[in-house]
């Protein structure tokens, strides 16, 4: 692989661009592979580029039935945040958000991170009460955040009204190292450096079942053929109980439909992420000048990647009260995804009863800000069979009762 | 957006009016049933692509509890009856079955 760098593009300037090689191959699958992961999202890639960078693993395969990134890493809002309130939680997010600070010089391909801020407003005394609590929680945590008064909030965000009328802003919960990434540079950049590695990251590949052998895995049948395996990672975010039902085992988890929006394009008028959950509404703009705008999710299984009318209405409501210079825009373009919901709200990295098939899933609707920190845990989990980043987000949680209770931390679907 | 024939009140009411209220036909297991069924019934859920069981809630209508058959790939609904009873109905079964041949749902087909 060529790298990428100032004296690329000038090289490629001169001769007109005629010497990009592709960011990536396309092999055909190989009879075996020492590790499988099926879904190439961002955790999927993820998972096979720290299989390759920390363990030198490299025979691998990245099985995916649509396109990369094509699922819920193409759908995401880009939100890139830490501030979470239980230290399992935290010590991911925050690994996550680590990595995405040199991502770019990692990869060798620009994913745009902008540590622009991330800002999650309190609107209820409930809400300030439990903010001041996440601070102090995440001091002891190491990650830096921090609550800041209504007129820091003012300054910071000069758009927005905090005096109400409904709900006044008292406050807010700032990590200043949050912020964007761009989505589909984050998966082009993962599967380029995969497939520099050797690993073989094979698009339209569906996943159709999965063959044991002794309560052992296998290997997978696929539209493409049978593929043999000594480890199989199912990294497949809104279809995990559907790949769970052909390893034969069940997941606490139910999918549902999360939906976005961008506004027409305008001109920069604000430079920070801006959450505000009592509402139930949050934004950013883009680099582009779209207001990236994401709300809440339905409450009934759903598969179609649509989302509900009334979801757009209120999100849209709560954010024209929020910033009333936004009342006039036209929305662009509105989309869903299915996300993976447990009941924790958590996620889940994890053994399965099967034996050597591991499951990474459950990220519900924040996986994005995480991918990097999962691949990290989760490529540990499948090599050596444990990871401290992983370790309290088993599926025996359930049985045992040991939540990691961001529900009720975060008050909203997070 | 979602349509639902409340069962109750004959409402066609749409999903603002209404709560979802999870997977319907619940087998209840508490003290004395083991950790596998304990933790089954209050976690594992079905989460088929295709046909699908479950609660709903008439919130801002009759109040009442009925469930609904429902596919979760087309959000087509198949029909609605009250709560109070442990297994769909024949006439919601056949009518599934006209539209969905082989259709299963948990141990129901």
């Amino acid at each position: 692989m060529r790298r990428y760098s100032v004296f690329a593009v000038a090289r490629e300037a001169a001769r007109y661009h005629t010497g990009w090689e592709r960011a990536w191959a396309s092999p055909e699958p190989k009879k075996r592979y020492d590790v499988i992961i099926i879904g190439a999202g961002g955790h999927g890639l993820a998972t096979a580029y720290y299989l390759g960078k920390n363990f030198g693993i490299t025979n691998v395969a990245v099985l995916e039935k649509g396109w990369l990134g094509g699922g819920n890493t193409g759908r995401n809002t880009t939100i890139i945040r830490s501030n979470y309130l239980q230290d399992p939680s935290a010590a991911i997010y925050e690994k996550a958000r680590s990595l995405y600070e040199t991502l770019s010089q990692d990869l060798n391909y620009n994913v745009m991170f902008s540590p622009r801020g991330v800002m999650m407003l309190a609107q209820t005394e409930h809400e300030r009460r439990g903010y001041e609590r996440t601070a102090h929680a995440n001091a002891l945590q190491g990650v830096e955040t921090s609550f800041i008064s209504p007129d820091r909030v003012k300054q910071l965000v000069p758009i927005i009204n905090i005096s109400g009328p409904r709900y006044p802003v008292l406050g807010a919960l700032w990590q200043p190292r949050g912020g964007t990434a761009r989505h589909d540079a984050v998966a082009w950049g993962y599967a380029r450096a995969c497939s520099a590695m050797g690993i073989d990251v094979i698009q339209q590949c569906e996943v159709t079942g999965i063959r044991q052998k002794g309560g052992k895995v296998a290997g997978v049948t696929t539209s493409r053929g049978d593929i043999a395996c000594d480890k199989l990672g199912i990294v497949v975010a809104g279809h995990s109980g559907v790949l769970a039902q052909m390893a034969g085992f069940r997941l606490p988890i139910e999918s549902v439909a999360l939906q976005a929006l961008v506004s027409e394009p305008i001109k920069p008028c604000i430079d920070v992420v801006v959450m505000a959950n009592t509402v139930h509404g949050y934004m950013s703009q883009s680099d582009k000048g779209e207001l990236v705008i994401g709300g809440g999710a339905d409450g009934y299984n759903n598969y179609t990647q649509r989302g509900s009318f009334h979801h757009v209405e209120e999100t849209v409501r709560a954010l024209i009260e929020t910033f009333p210079i936004i009342s006039r825009l036209k929305m662009l373009r509105q989309w869903g995804g299915i996300v993976d919901m447990t009941g924790d709200r958590s996620p889940i990295l994890s053994k399965t009863p099967l034996e050597n098939c591991f499951i990474n899933c459950g990220w519900g609707t924040g996986g994005f800000k995480a991918i990097p920190g999962s691949g990290w845990g989760f490529a540990e989990l499948m090599a050596r069979g444990a990871s401290p980043l992983t370790e309290a987000f088993g599926l025996d949680r359930f049985r045992e009762g040991r939540f990691i209770d961001e529900s009720v931390a975060a008050g909203v679907a997070h | 957006m979602l349509i639902l024939h409340c069962p109750h009140c004959g409402v066609d009411a749409e999903e603002t009016e209404l709560a979802p209220g999870g997977e319907a036909h619940l087998k209840r297991f508490g003290p004395g049933s083991s950790d596998a069924e304990f933790e089954s019934y209050l976690f594992h859920r079905e989460n088929p692509r295709g046909v699908h069981f479950e609660r709903w809630r008439h919130a801002f209508g009759c109040g009442k509890w009925f469930i609904a058959a429902r596919a979760t790939d087309t959000l087509e609904v198949f029909g609605t009856y009250r709560a109070q009873t442990a297994a769909p109905p024949q006439d919601i079964r056949d009518a599934i079955t006209a539209k969905r041949p082989g259709w299963a749902w948990r141990d129901l087909a």
